[in-house]
Order: structure tokens, then C-alpha cells, then sequence
């Protein structure tokens, strides 16, 4: 087993990276919207939570991976319209609202899952072979060997960057976040973007969720989680609010949380407290980067991010 | 199978016995105090209710570690009677949360509180001196006081059996161990397990990964799959959670479960598991200090205690091999083998010196604080 740096461990610490980094992908993808839209929403893990809990509720009482997916989305979108309500219609303090949603996510999976801890997921999704690309030397293997949740992602991460940067509702969507009244004065309805894009992160991270309880680890355990949700917000802005590198973070978390394992399988004598830290270690130095004024005004931070809208207001 | 007993059976089967861990100057200097005799007055079957309170690392519901207590705290609830319970999850390792969760119990005069995790020694600790009344346990702990006694399991006697198994299951020789963090309580328990593994195949190997977390179902599937994808035939963990076990049942390979019966999780995979029967140590707690004869000490409890314990050894395992752990384990529940019988030389280390002479015993005190690996093993024992 202590043969080292091989192609075959580097396709498996990749082909792992993608799937484990799937799960955090999803609900940073839905924090990059909430945010383009200027609501800052630390609800995520409890969010994830949410949506774990109701997508394996979901295929546990269907029978059906798919039916579980659903059941997530609808519950994590359902925990962000709380968020919503009280940031967008009663303009409360959003990391107050946040932080209050993550706590009570957390409570509310564990109370309302109680019954479903340890039961044996009825379905889930496995690995699909792609005939054909499947069987690509490596790169086969890294990206065509994947579950169906993993496949969802390559469509998705280019889809919304595509919306994002080049379409007409993409650009509304950031300049309600850059500049709220000038956008107000262009005739777009502020609140109900703000609404829409709220829960449709709320959505994702639902989905992110789901990715835990119904591909790496069917079943529900109390805060399976285990605090995703906060890497999440984190690689919204390692990833600059930019889809396309939100997703390289992502991967790149779930490479070092695949490859410190096989690191340390072939015998690497590299500390494993070491090789733990790396990816927050990252995460600190973005964030240095980022809150330098004169970078953050290129990289893309959305100027009203955590502010409520009043109209007239200055 | 025989072996695995209802927190009842237990009681009733082994509560005469019980071990102290022998050379604690502590305990004895503490035995003379005659704390318990305050106690008793307030907490007959008749008169007050006698109330135990348990601070608890993770949520009841992980299937692991905190559920494994929280068994205990039912069977302690249903056993003796007049008995009351309270319990708060998810109490982390940090002095000030800990601190507040054991001061608020004991303010509210619970008479004795447990908490079960390492960390939440010094909280313990700190808040003990102010409550002479309440009795505390610390699990996993190593510093007692006056009115605060330490309790844990000899794991390692079911991780033999359960290392027997796995050795005898693993085709290649090859087992991976996912664990938590490198301290004394893991090593021993990797080094128990791999000697009982070589019973069965001298040469098998076992590789650890650490996880440095005792709590996150997908780093320790992840770390699982590594192992796997390592090519390894059997999981082996020391972890809170099932993950392992559901890597292991998707893969194809087998496992062996760590805290509780794990075979429901995965039923194809879970060979058998070392488990914990909290509740026997509790039940024979709450009586003594009911009774008046407590005194602070520090509890180590074996097999034949009735703490610890096997799962039932799954059906797909052969006759043969199942029928030569399940002697094995009856060896270690009747007490006539224990954790020093593991532990006895000669044992090598894994970078070849000795570990233990031939026909020498490493004392309990040694093993409680090993911090090396025995041959076989793979991986840093430094993390």
C-alpha cells in the first residue's frame, strides 16, 4: 500500500474530491444568489440541515432518490422564505436573521428527525458509469463515474454563470445587489427579486443537503452536516460571487478532504492536524485578500450585500 | 446469539463484580470520607426522587458514542427505582459551555451529574468544589476530587474479539481503521484490535487513518473510501457515527461496528461490533451512591463487568470462525481473560523495539497511557 504518488491515486483523490465536494458546492451556489442579490444568509447550514432531513424523509416514505430531491429543495427554499420574510419585508439585521435560521434548522432536523435516525435509506444515488466518456482514460473515471447529483452540478455550475454574467435577469440581479435604489428607479420590484432569490438559494442548499443524506451518506443522523453550511459562506467569497470559481473551491475542498485520507493511507509522513487545516487556511487568506478595498472593488463583493432596501432612503 | 445481553441481564447477571482500577492513590485516600452517607438521607426509594443529570458530546440520535450513553441513561431510569433523568446534547469541549451545562444541573440540585466526554473534564472539575452534595462522574476521565469520580469501559477486550474476526474475514490481510484522534484511549483500542487480528493472520496489516474529529459522518466516509480505494477488506473505526459502516455496505466489503449493534446500518458489511453497556455502570452508580457507599474512585470496567460487550457475530461469517470468537469471548465475559492477558509480551512495536518483554503484563497504568503501535500497524501513532 506504499506505493506513492501513482495516476491512479491522483484519479482517486479527484474522482472523491467531486463527489464530497458536490455537497458544499450546492449550498455555496445558492449563497452566490442570495448575495448577488444583497441578502446575506448565515441560515445555510441550517438550511442543510433542513433539507437533508426532508430529502431523506422524503425518499424514506416514497421510496424514491429523486422524490427525495424534490422534498429537499421544497424544505430548504420553505427555511429561506423565513429568512426572507423577516431581512426583505421587515428589514431585520440579515446576519441576526441568519444566524437565528442556522440555529433553529439545527433544532428543528433534530426534533422532527428523531424518528427517522437509523433507519435504512430505501434507495440512493449510486454511481452511474457514462457509457462512452465513462471509459476515457482518468479523466473518465474522475468526472464520468460520479452519482447523478455530481452530473447535476456540470450542468448547473455553467448554467448560472451564463445567467449571472450574460443574461438580462442576471444583470438585474446584480445590480439589485450592487445598487439597490438605482435599480428601484429602473422599475424592478426589489422586494420580490430579493424574495425569489432568497429561496431559490435556499433551494440549493436544501439540495446540498440532500447530496449528504441520499448520495454519501444515505440516512439521517442529527447534524450530518457538521458544518458544511459555514464552508459554504466561506467559498461564496473565496469564490469572488463567481459561480465558475465557487465550484473550482469547492472541488478543491473536497480534494484535500479525499486526498489528506489517502495521504496518510500510502504513509506520507505529513501530519494529519496539518493537512486538517489546509482548506481554512485558504479560507483565511481569501478572506485578507477580499476585504482589501481596493481589491474587493474588482472582485466583486455586491456593494449592498447585507443591507436592507428602503426606498428613499439614503 | 448468547452474548448479547439487554441492559437487564446485565444487571442482573453482573453487577456483584466490579473493578477499580487498583494503584489510584486517589480513590483510597478519598474512600475514608463517607460522602455518601449525606446522600443516602435524600434519595430512598420512598422518599425524593434521586435525580441523575448527563452532559452529553453529540446528539442522542448519532447511533454512536452519545447514543450508546443515552442507552445507559434509559436502562438507569427503568432498572432503579425512583430515579429521575435530565440530559442536555451537544455539549462541545470547551470549559465555558461545558461549565455552564454541569454548573445549571448542579445548581438545580441533581445529585449526581455525569458528563461523558474527555474534554469536559475541566469543567467538571472546576465546578465540583462548589456542590459538595452532588456527586459527579467524569467518563474518560483521569483526575478525580473529592466528590468527583472518573468511569470508562476496557474496550479493548471486544476489540480483540472483534480484531479476531476481522482478521480472520480479510482476505488480502488488509484492514483499514478509520480513527478520531490520536490519544491513548484510540491506540490502545488500534493496538488491541490488530493483536487480536494477528490471532487469526500473523501478517495482516492495519492500516489508520485519523480523522481528527469524532464527529462528521461524510470526512469519516471519506476517509473510509480511501481506504478502500486503498484496497483494504475490512472498516474498522473508532468514531462516532455509522459512516464508515455505509462505505464499507456500498462497497461491498465488510466491517466492523464501533458504540452499539451498527448491523442495521449496514447489514451486508457489519461483521460484528465492540459495543458499550453504559447502563450496567450506571444502575451499579446510582445504587451505591443511594445506598450510602460511594466514595470517590475511579471505575475501569471489563467485559465481565458487564460494560463492555460484542453485537451478535453476523450469519455469513462462517461457523468455524464465529464459534472460535464467541469462546474467545467468553473467555473475557466470565472474566477469566482480561486487558492485561492482550497485553502481555512478547509484544513488538511497529518500528520493531519491544514493546512488551516475553511473559511480561503491562500494568493497568501503562496501558491507560500507551502512546506507541504494535507491529502491524500502518500509519503515524502522533497523528
Amino acid at each position: 500500500m506504499s506505493d506513492a504518488f501513482t495516476i491512479g491515486f491522483l484519479t482517486s483523490v479527484l474522482a472523491a474530491a467531486m463527489m464530497s465536494g458536490s455537497a458544499i458546492l450546492y449550498a455555496a451556489l445558492g449563497e452566490v444568489l442570495a448575495e448577488r442579490a444583497g441578502v446575506l444568509n448565515l441560515g445555510v447550514e441550517g438550511m442543510m440541515l433542513m433539507g437533508a432531513l426532508g430529502g431523506f424523509a422524503m425518499c424514506y416514505w416514497t421510496g424514491s432518490a429523486e422524490l427525495g430531491v424534490l422534498g429537499a429543495i421544497v424544505v430548504g427554499g420553505a427555511m429561506a422564505a423565513i429568512h426572507a420574510v423577516l431581512t426583505v419585508s421587515f428589514r431585520a439585521n440579515q446576519v441576526v436573521s441568519g444566524l437565528a435560521l442556522t440555529i433553529f434548522g439545527g433544532g428543528l432536523s433534530a426534533y422532527l428527525g428523531a424518528s427517522l435516525v437509523g433507519k435504512p435509506a430505501p434507495d440512493r444515488f449510486s454511481r452511474i458509469d457514462i457509457p462512452l466518456l465513462g471509459d476515457v482514460p482518468e479523466i473518465g473515471n474522475i468526472l464520468f463515474n460520479q452519482n447523478a447529483l455530481v452530473y447535476l452540478a456540470y450542468v448547473l455550475v455553467p448554467l448560472l454563470w451564463w445567467f449571472v454574467f450574460r443574461t438580462r435577469p442576471g444583470l438585474n440581479l446584480r445590480a439589485i445587489g450592487e445598487n439597490p435604489a438605482t435599480a428601484d428607479a429602473m422599475g424592478l420590484n426589489i422586494a420580490r427579486q430579493r424574495y425569489v432569490y432568497v429561496i431559490v438559494g435556499g433551494g440549493f442548499a436544501g439540495l446540498g443537503g440532500a447530496v449528504i443524506s441520499l448520495a454519501t451518506n444515505p440516512g439521517w443522523a442529527e447534524n450530518v452536516t457538521a458544518g458544511r453550511g459555514w464552508i459554504a459562506v466561506a467559498l461564496v467569497i473565496f469564490g469572488t460571487w463567481n459561480p465558475s470559481r465557487v465550484a473550482a473551491g469547492a472541488f478543491l475542498f473536497g480534494a484535500v478532504e479525499a486526498g489528506q485520507f489517502r495521504l496518510q493511507g500510502i504513509n506520507v509522513p505529513v501530519s494529519s492536524f496539518f493537512l486538517n487545516m489546509l482548506p481554512y487556511a485558504f479560507t483565511v487568506l481569501v478572506l485578507v485578500f477580499s476585504t482589501m478595498r481596493t481589491r474587493r472593488l474588482r472582485i466583486g463583493q455586491p456593494a449592498a450585500l447585507g443591507r436592507a432596501y428602503i426606498r428613499e432612503e439614503r | 446469539m448468547a452474548l448479547y445481553r439487554t441492559a437487564e441481564d446485565l444487571l442482573k447477571a453482573r453487577l456483584g463484580r466490579r473493578s477499580l482500577v487498583a494503584g489510584a492513590g486517589a480513590s483510597a485516600a478519598f474512600a475514608t470520607t463517607g460522602l455518601g452517607r449525606t446522600l443516602a438521607q435524600d434519595a430512598t426509594p420512598d422518599g425524593d426522587p434521586f435525580r441523575v443529570a448527563f452532559i452529553y458530546i453529540g446528539p442522542v440520535g448519532d447511533l454512536g458514542y452519545t447514543y450508546a450513553h443515552d442507552q445507559g441513561r434509559i436502562a438507569l431510569e427503568e432498572t432503579v427505582p425512583n430515579v429521575e433523568t435530565a440530559f442536555l446534547e451537544n455539549i462541545p469541549e470547551v470549559q465555558a459551555d461545558a461549565e455552564r451545562a454541569v454548573r445549571g444541573y448542579a445548581e438545580e440540585g441533581y445529585d449526581l451529574v455525569i458528563a461523558t466526554s474527555f474534554g469536559h473534564g475541566p469543567a467538571v472539575l472546576a465546578v465540583a468544589p462548589q456542590f459538595p452534595d452532588t456527586q459527579f462522574i467524569h467518563i474518560s476521565g483521569y483526575q478525580v476530587a473529592e466528590n468527583v469520580s472518573t468511569g470508562f469501559g476496557k474496550i479493548e477486550e471486544p476489540r480483540y474479539v472483534t480484531g479476531f474476526v476481522a482478521g480472520s474475514m480479510a482476505e488480502t490481510g488488509s484492514i483499514g481503521y478509520v480513527a478520531a484522534f490520536p490519544i491513548p484511549e484510540v491506540l490502545r483500542g488500534i493496538n488491541a484490535f490488530t493483536l487480536g487480528a494477528q490471532v487469526a493472520n500473523p501478517d495482516v496489516t492495519v492500516q489508520v487513518v485519523w480523522t481528527n474529529t469524532w464527529y462528521d459522518p461524510q470526512v469519516e466516509s471519506s476517509a473510509a473510501q480511501s481506504l478502500i480505494d486503498l484496497g483494504v477488506d475490512v472498516i474498522a473505526q473508532h468514531q462516532d457515527t455509522t459512516g464508515p459502516q455505509q462505505v464499507a455496505e456500498a462497497a461491498g466489503k465488510y466491517s466492523i461496528g464501533y458504540n452499539v449493534d451498527m448491523s442495521e446500518q449496514a447489514p451486508d458489511a457489519v461483521l460484528t461490533s465492540a459495543v458499550w453497556n453504559w447502563g450496567a455502570y450506571y444502575i451499579w452508580a446510582a445504587e451505591q451512591i443511594i445506598a450510602g457507599e460511594w466514595s470517590s474512585n475511579q471505575y475501569w470496567g471489563s467485559w465481565a463487568d458487564g460494560v463492555v460487550d460484542i453485537a451478535p457475530i453476523a450469519d455469513f461469517v462462517p461457523e468455524e470462525i464465529a464459534a472460535e470468537a464467541q469462546a474467545m469471548a467468553e473467555e473475557f465475559a466470565s472474566g477469566t481473560r482480561g486487558v492485561t492477558d492482550i497485553f502481555t509480551g512478547p509484544i513488538t512495536q511497529q518500528d520493531g523495539s519491544e514493546g512488551v518483554a516475553d511473559g511480561a503484563s503491562m500494568t493497568d497504568e501503562e496501558i491507560l497511557n500507551m502512546t506507541w503501535f504494535v507491529q502491524g500497524v500502518e500509519g503515524s501513532a502522533t497523528g
